[in-house]
């Protein structure tokens, strides 16, 4: 069973739509025991930074995912995959759940348009299981204005918008993603699925 | 590289597809589900439903229609059509779409752009802005499908709903609309070149050369129509084969 963290940021209906579809059962939930009996956690969101750490603070969920993150697979996706971070800073500096080194800046405009909306193409960089069969150079659905920082060895892959932006990132059984996979047709599914059978 | 976005729009009344005219003659054709499986299939970077239908029954046929999408259709996915509170973007959200658009309830309570960017995100909120030449080199917004001019500057009411939080801009212009001679260059240059967020051009695509055109003299993000795509006189890989030629980016799916 994939628990999909519900504490009142995001889309969850599409997560577990995509995932009903690969063939993998999931629940929403906001039960630390469910969350201990789950194999899998994933952790969507959307909306703002400081506005995410609230709900999650209040949820009373943050212990249970931190002590989880070391025993199975997570996976963040969007401001889900932001707040891994320690840090982030948008409207002002607040603090993540810092499970993976590294920060949430906002994007550079460089003259282009923020937010950073549509498809851009993967190039990756450090090995990891969720790029199993997904072909180089691979669009994926981006929607988000603040990118991670953090070191190479954290970084799957990685896209370039100005700057280059963190797509996927990892650390240890914690995973992220920027993009939403579960809008990324048969590339975001077979992501999920990876991940689903890590 | 961000890729240019090609977005087919089906018009679904009482849960079937339709495609008017100039918003008006309206003849059935097909179900949406089905059609969306099938743009998807050829490459759509993103589907909009833009929901016809008057009563309240019609209503639920579509939250219906974009739940039974969404569990098969793995794109984002857009619905528009009579929204009206904060509720509608809520039912729509849940059933599964991922943004929502407003148009003449934006005009009526700018403050429902706020609103639901505040509660749902901005990724969420598409507004979309109908605009006519005032024959004075000015474009005013109509609403209601374009029976009523609301005198109110294109121009100047694109600022305001993007300072009130919309995520994005579905621009169409209602002198090129059904025309299929090419899509409004100089509304869509004008909108475009002003706001930080993305706008999506619509109204009167006709053939490939106007899908290059648009991306090649404006800074529009995606292109959508409806017909073209609806009676098959063009396909989505169609459109970014062209594309692909004049070094436009575009998504590339390998089958």
């Amino acid at each position: 069973m994939i628990a999909i963290i519900d504490y009142g940021a995001g889309n969850l209906f599409s997560v577990k739509n995509a995932l009903n579809y690969i063939g993998f059962e999931s629940c929403f939930t906001k039960d630390a025991d469910e969350l201990r009996k789950a194999d899998k956690l994933i952790l969507p969101g959307v909306g703002a930074f400081p506005d995410a750490m609230k709900m999650l603070n209040a949820s009373g969920l943050v212990p249970t995912i931190k002590e989880q993150a070391l025993k199975k697979p997570l996976l963040g996706i969007c401001l889900g995959m932001q707040i891994l971070f320690e840090k982030g800073y948008e409207f002002y500096e607040c603090e993540g759940l810092g499970l993976i080194e590294g920060s949430v800046k906002k994007i550079e405009s460089c003259g282009l348009k923020i937010p950073h909306i549509g498809w851009n193409d993967l190039t990756a960089l450090t090995p990891c299981p969720l790029m199993n069969d997904v072909p180089e150079q691979s669009y994926v659905y981006f929607d988000h204005s603040f990118c991670a920082e953090t070191a190479d060895e954290h970084i799957a892959a990685y896209t370039t918008y100005g700057q280059r932006v963190p797509a996927l990132v990892m650390s240890g059984m914690v995973y992220g993603a920027q993009y939403h996979p579960e809008k990324s047709g048969n590339v975001g599914l077979t992501m999920l699925k990876n991940f689903c059978t890590l | 590289m961000l890729a240019k976005r090609i977005i087919p729009c089906l018009d679904v009344k009482d849960g079937k597809v339709v495609k008017g005219i100039n918003f008006i003659d309206i003849k059935e054709v097909g179900d949406p589900v089905q059609c969306a499986i099938e743009y998807n299939r050829q490459g759509a970077d993103e589907i909009t439903f833009l929901d016809i239908t008057a009563t309240h029954e019609g209503r639920g046929t579509m939250i219906d229609v974009v739940r039974r999408t969404a569990q098969n259709v793995f794109v984002p996915l857009c619905v528009g059509g009579g929204i009206r509170t904060i509720d509608d973007f809520r039912d729509i959200l849940r059933a599964g779409a991922d943004k929502v658009s407003v148009n003449s309830a934006a005009v009526h309570n700018p403050e429902l752009i706020r609103e639901a960017a505040d509660k749902f995100g901005s990724q969420c909120v598409v507004v979309a802005i109908d605009a006519k030449r005032d024959g004075k080199g000015s474009f005013h917004v109509v609403i209601n499908g374009g029976r009523i001019d609301t005198g109110i500057d294109a121009v100047e009411w694109a600022q305001r709903v993007y300072k009130l939080g919309a995520g994005e801009i579905l621009l169409t212009s209602m002198d090129t609309d059904g025309t299929k001679n090419g899509f409004d260059i100089e509304l869509t240059d004008t909108i475009s070149n002003m706001l930080d967020i993305p706008v999506i051009a619509s109204g009167g695509c006709g053939c490939l050369e106007h899908f290059s055109d648009v991306f090649e003299k404006t800074q529009a993000s995606a292109a959508l129509a409806a017909s073209l795509f609806h009676y098959g006189e063009l396909t989505v890989e169609q459109v970014k084969q062209h594309l692909a030629k004049h070094a436009i980016p575009v998504r590339k799916i390998k089958a």
